[in-house]
């Protein structure tokens, strides 16, 4: 497991991604941790201004990028410093020993230099001369001193690619593409990641860093592609509506975490969906609904400050019975909070967050490789029961790579809409009985021409009322679509383990290491199962009666305890919490722990462990 | 077919304004106007946000959408990117349209997306009983300002022109005659057409634009402008608006008078914002008609100039774009 840590100008996410890359053509599986802060370009050699990315690969599946690095990778006293408490004892550190001058040292606060103060005594440490050398290295093509040190990032991924026995060939297409239209840079950043690579295979720091082999992990035999969080809800999207054969509106105003998915869609406009950045939050969402009614399929997507400002316009898509899918990549709150960093707290406002009784269903994807099928089940849902559906993402899984293998698309179900055919006889808000769909006409149609609004409508010809009785029935009819939401889902499964003992029960994007953590619990011989939903509202009708058949319920999430309330509520279950707010995603060692405090093992003895402090962890 | 009449553009909802209401005359008029201009029921749109104005798309036989407060500008641009062909109409009023939709109303006719959009300004908030509203002349009294207003009201029509809008025309609600051919300008311009509809609120606001509007002075407090010709008004037409180039402003001149001739009487050009900044923002007399329009690319012809509704990516190609591993048998 490697973290690379720098400025955040220093191209740290750059080197992560093509050291993916270069990572999944070798075979291997992987994970990444993509932690930048939400300044673009903050101050130089700061703490807070510190960029990193982390990835774990190897030969074996893997479904977290890790608790704690093997190798850091920092290029500055400040990324070195930051990082310290995540390594392991004897993990080995790589400095760009320039940049350690009394200067930038004090940009860090640091009083003294971690180099030789003492501070790294438990860990094999490399100074390396990294923006000397690169500079060196890339003279002979006539760059200013600054632009040529700005080739440093090529230069060390170059080393760290020889060191894992990587291919160069990935980054350098990619140089190659990127710079086309300026050839010294080109040129640079090339000889750059060779001069690295040559440094590692040709010098005396062999001697300390040896090459490493990393066995390829026992894939399948299909096709494997690299792919984020974002880019596969797109993908996703855009597969719904090809199957769906409804073109796609999408509208969206930029907000971190969410603007990638925005990006992403701009390049996909000739999949069949049309993109619009509107004004505001609420625009957004409006036009999307007002693409809904024109026949299109609206999709809207933002963050946690931005959905809220959604929400009215949410309440009148369930009260005119229009499709919507909205996308919330959540990120920590409240209100801006942490806008670069992780966390699960829209729930509440997800399934709760409206005016009225507004219910909606709610879903969750639980990694970048689910994005995929979660965003089509969204758009499913949608033009299923004619209603808007929310769609829970995160920060993270938006930003984070996995190896995805890619799934036979001619095997997806064709998605049903309601859109009336030539044939079709009957009144705009006659409900199908088992989705309790009303028909969806669309401007344009002669025989359906009709006003929606957000007034209370009549149950039967949708012209308004304010009739008491009448209230009571619409009120009805939209609870019970969403509830016949269930009947159309498959049921819950163990994702992995044995019931009786400890259910893990989680949602989103803590599946990849709360499947890491339940996985080294069986193996330990722990009574320990892991049940990762992704429907949210309504919950799987067989969920109660799966969570019956153990002694513990076990609810880890990054946030105060949303989902446990959620089941409390609806199941009426007891619940262990286990809540981390931290802006960061789950630690399998903190969570392994937690789960060994309830699980019975086969074991006679079962050893007693406590929950380690300070990791967020806690009893309720 | 038969041509529609008017009748065929009513529904049979009971109107629900207060009787004698401006809203009625004005209906009237959209239901003239939609017969007159040979819209399609089953092709035109109205969408609405919140407030009395806000009802008329249940009381007009075509598609409809009631939204909600102030975002009718925002649903009306998801509608027509959606479908291009349609002909979509958004009614609003002064506090729906300028207050708490004012962002929405600005980037609509920033982008110049072919929408009609017909402003109620009663200068007072109607359904929520009688506030003072953001064109609320100053010393308004309501339940919220009991000393008067002391806020400096917005002029829809420099909003407008401020925003760039294409097309900015103004009426009073009982002038039936010309409103119905007025909705139509606005309906044959291409891109954002916005009308502002001097209303009677007789309930909270009565009156209150009897400066202008009085049957009985009509002719010497408002100017209907016609473009290419001189800018003259009152009872016997004698009188004009002449460009005082020192001051930048238009002044009331009488021909006869001083010496003022026919010659010295502003020709009215349309295709002048600057000129249409100057009507639009005179009182006594007011200006009436088209004050402003000009030709600008529409938001939906550029939108859709770029894009296309064909599927020319299918999903199964696309999911085998980027970094790839194969695993297959070889």
């Amino acid at each position: 497991m490697i973290r690379f840590a720098g400025d955040s100008g220093d191209g740290i996410q750059l080197q992560g991604q093509q050291f993916t890359v270069a990572s999944a053509m070798s075979g291997h599986d992987l994970s990444t941790l993509p932690d930048f802060p939400a300044e673009i370009r903050a101050p130089a050699g700061t703490r807070y201004g510190v960029s990193a990315f982390q990835i774990q690969f190897g030969g074996d599946r893997i479904t977290t990028p890790g608790d704690a690095p093997d190798v850091l990778i920092a290029f500055n006293p400040a990324a070195l410093v930051v990082n310290l408490g995540n390594l392991k004892a004897d993990s080995l550190i790589l400095v760009d020993a320039n940049a350690f001058t009394p200067q930038r040292l004090k940009r860090a606060d640091l009083l003294s230099n971690p180099l030789d103060d003492g501070t790294l005594d438990s860990y094999q440490v490399v100074p390396i001369e990294i923006s000397n050398l690169t500079v060196e290295a890339v003279k002979p093509l006539g760059l200013g001193t600054k632009d040529a040190g700005r080739c440093k990032n090529f230069w060390a991924l170059g080393l760290i690619l020889w060191m894992f026995d990587q291919p160069r060939e990935p980054t350098q297409d990619w140089i190659k593409q990127k710079f086309a239209g300026n050839t010294q840079i080109r040129d640079a950043n090339l000889v750059a990641l060779d001069a690295g690579h040559a440094y590692g295979e040709n010098t005396e720091v062999a001697q300390i860093l040896h090459q490493q082999h990393t066995p390829e992990a026992p894939l399948e035999s299909v096709e494997y592609r690299t792919i984020t969080g974002a880019e596969n809800l797109a993908l996703g999207l855009v597969a719904a509506g090809e199957l769906a054969d409804t073109e796609l509106m999408f509208c969206s105003y930029p907000i971190t975490p969410a603007s990638s998915l925005l990006h992403h869609l701009v390049g996909l406009e000739e999949a069949g969906v049309a993109t619009f950045q509107a004004e505001d939050e609420i625009a957004a969402v409006c036009a999307a609904i007002g693409a809904s009614y024109a026949g299109k399929l609206g999709v809207t997507s933002s963050s946690g400050p931005g959905v809220a400002l959604k929400m009215e316009a949410l309440g009148l898509a369930v009260a005119t019975e229009l499709p919507l899918v909205l996308v919330n990549s959540q990120r920590a709150g409240p209100s801006t909070g942490m806008p670069t960093k992780t966390e699960q707290s829209d729930l509440y406002q997800a399934v709760y967050g409206r005016n009225g009784d507004t219910p909606l269903p709610v879903v969750a994807a639980r990694s970048p490789a689910d994005c995929f099928d979660t965003a089509i089940e969204a758009v499913r849902i949608a033009l299923r029961h004619m209603t808007p559906v929310i769609l829970l993402t995160d920060g993270y899984i938006a930003n984070a790579s996995e190896l995805w293998p890619i799934p036979d698309f001619e095997a997806y179900p064709a998605i049903n809409t309601h859109k009336p055919t030539e044939q079709t006889q009957q009144p705009v808000f006659e409900r199908q009985a088992d989705t309790l769909a009303r028909l969806w006409a669309a401007p344009g149609d002669a025989r359906f021409i009709h006003r929606v609004g957000g007034i209370e409508k009549d149950v039967d010809s949708g012209n308004i009322s304010y009739d008491a009785a009448n209230h009571q029935v619409m009120t009805n009819v939209r609870s019970q679509k969403v509830d016949s939401v269930a009947n159309f889902i498959e049921p819950q499964r163990i994702d992995q383990g044995v019931s009786g003992g400890v259910a893990v029960v989680a949602w989103g994007s803590t599946y990849g290491t709360l499947y890491k953590a339940v996985k080294d619990a069986l193996a330990e011989g722990e009574q320990v199962a892991h049940i990762h939903l992704r429907h949210i509202n309504p919950l799987p009708s067989n969920l109660g009666e799966l969570l019956a058949g153990f002694e513990t319920i076990i609810v880890p999430e990054l946030n105060t305890g949303q989902l446990a309330t959620l089941l409390r509520d609806k199941l009426n279950v007891r619940v262990e919490q286990f809540n981390k707010v931290t802006g960061q995603p789950l630690n399998v060692e903190e969570v392994r722990a937690f789960i060994s405090k309830f699980a019975p093992t086969t074991k006679t003895i079962k050893q007693q462990e406590q929950v380690p402090a300070g990791a967020g962890g806690r009893l309720i | 077919m038969n041509a529609l009449t008017f009748k065929d553009f009513a529904t049979d909802q009971e109107v629900r304004w207060c009787p004698g209401c401006g809203d009625y005359a004005i209906l009237k008029s959209v239901h003239k106007a939609l017969a007159e201009g040979g819209s399609v029921p089953e092709k035109t749109v109205f969408v609405s946000g919140i407030g009395c104005s806000s009802r008329l798309p249940y009381y007009v036989n075509t598609y409809g959408f009631h939204t909600i407060h102030g975002r009718a500008p925002a649903f009306a641009t998801g509608v027509k990117l959606a479908n291009p062909e349609l002909e979509v109409w958004v009614v609003t009023g002064d506090g729906d349209g300028l207050s708490i939709g004012g962002n929405h109303l600005l980037h609509t006719l920033r982008r110049n997306i072919d929408l009609n959009i017909l402003l109620f300004n009663n200068e007072i908030y109607g359904l929520t009983k009688g506030q003072y509203s953001p064109t609320s002349r100053p010393g308004t009294h309501s339940p919220t300002s009991p000393a008067g207003s002391v806020e400096a009201p917005l002029a829809p029509g420099q909003f407008a022109i401020g925003a760039g809008a294409t097309f900015f025309a103004r009426c009073v609600d009982i002038d039936q005659k010309t409103m119905p051919s007025l909705f139509n300008e606005a309906k044959n311009h291409k891109g954002s057409s916005f009308v502002e509809i001097l209303q009677n609120c007789i309930v909270y606001n009565k009156d209150v634009f009897d400066d202008v509007a009085a049957k009985k002075t009509a002719a010497d407090t408002q100017i209907h402008v016609r473009h290419g010709e001189p800018l003259l008004y009152g009872a016997d037409n004698d009188k004009g608006l002449r460009l005082n180039t020192k001051s930048l402003s238009l002044e009331t001149v009488t021909l006869g008078v001083d010496g003022v001739t026919l010659d010295d009487i502003q020709i009215h050009d349309e295709t002048n914002p600057t000129l249409a900044l100057l009507l639009a923002n005179l009182h006594l007399p007011t200006a009436m008609g088209v004050i402003l329009r000009t030709e600008r690319a529409a938001f939906d012809d550029s939108y859709w100039s770029i894009r296309t509704h064909e599927r020319r990516q299918k999903v199964k190609q696309l999911l085998r774009t980027g970094n790839m591993l194969d695993r297959r048998p070889k």
